[in-house]
């Protein structure tokens, strides 16, 4: 039941993490050819002031330590594996809180490498 | 969509994983170097962080983390979350293959399965439009 828990801490606080990333570079790269290296300060300036970046370290932080938690129960061939459902998480998390577009050749994109990961890890 | 677009954000996305795997193999070596935590009196534990932060290979492994999520945080201001997040898985198959041909691992058939499947996904997802929001959030 621990481990249970601790896994949906670890896939939901490191995704929701992750989103939040996205979310704050999302808004700071709305305009703009942003893919050309002089622009690059401006960007990483302009995260470090976007609060989105302060919720995604702090959930990121969260997933980090339950993490090892997890590892000191668990064994790493386990708790490997079994967070790659995250990828799976990550894609519902970009459709619904980022709006992004997951077509069907994208979603089967994620769910081969969310089986890839856990027979990589297995194996 | 523009073919330069795409190579630019594959290319960043695999020195992201080169950056991450070569970080977190310094911070292994670093570790292992260090040696288990043995005693968890307050003196020991003080000695140990003084070992852990005055390593090179550990601070060498940081500073590479630091470059994986400059570069997670440059790409992920023009791309989709969800075309970077399951390319980036690319970095298990990287590894599986470096290991068999540098270090001569064994890799189980189960393994390869696994190489095969996350190789197929990145591939598919790397076919999919890099942006499908433009960037478009406040």
């Amino acid at each position: 039941m621990t481990t249970a828990i601790l896994l949906a801490i670890i896939v939901l606080s490191g995704t929701l993490g992750d989103l939040a990333v996205a979310r704050a570079m999302k808004g700071i790269g709305s305009a703009g050819d942003f893919t050309h290296p002089r622009h690059w300060p401006h960007i990483l300036g302009s995260a470090l002031r976007h609060p989105w970046f302060y919720v995604a370290i702090a959930l990121m932080t969260l997933s980090f330590f339950t993490l090892l938690a997890l590892l000191s129960r668990e064994a790493i061939s386990f708790a490997i594996p079994a967070t790659a459902i995250s990828y799976a998480a990550g894609a519902l998390g970009a459709r619904f809180l980022l709006g992004e577009r997951v077509t069907a050749k994208r979603w089967a994109g994620v769910m081969l490498v969310c089986l890839g990961v856990v027979l990589a890890s297995i194996g | 969509m523009s073919t330069s677009l795409r190579v630019r954000t594959i290319a960043l996305i695999l020195l992201e994983v080169a950056f991450a795997s070569l970080g977190e193999l310094m911070l292994g070596i670093g570790m292992k170097r260090i040696g288990p935590v043995r005693d968890w009196s307050l003196p020991a534990l003080g000695l140990d962080f003084l070992r852990v932060i005055t390593s090179g290979t550990i601070w060498t492994g940081i500073s590479l983390l630091l470059l994986f999520f400059t570069c997670y945080l440059l790409v992920l201001s023009w791309a989709d979350f969800s075309y970077v997040k399951p390319i980036s898985a690319v970095g298990y198959g990287i590894i599986a293959l470096l290991g068999y041909a540098v270090l001569h691992e064994r890799v189980s058939p189960i393994r390869w399965v696994g190489v095969a499947c996350i190789s197929a996904g990145v591939a598919l997802t790397s076919q999919t439009e890099v942006s499908t929001t433009g960037g478009a959030l406040p």
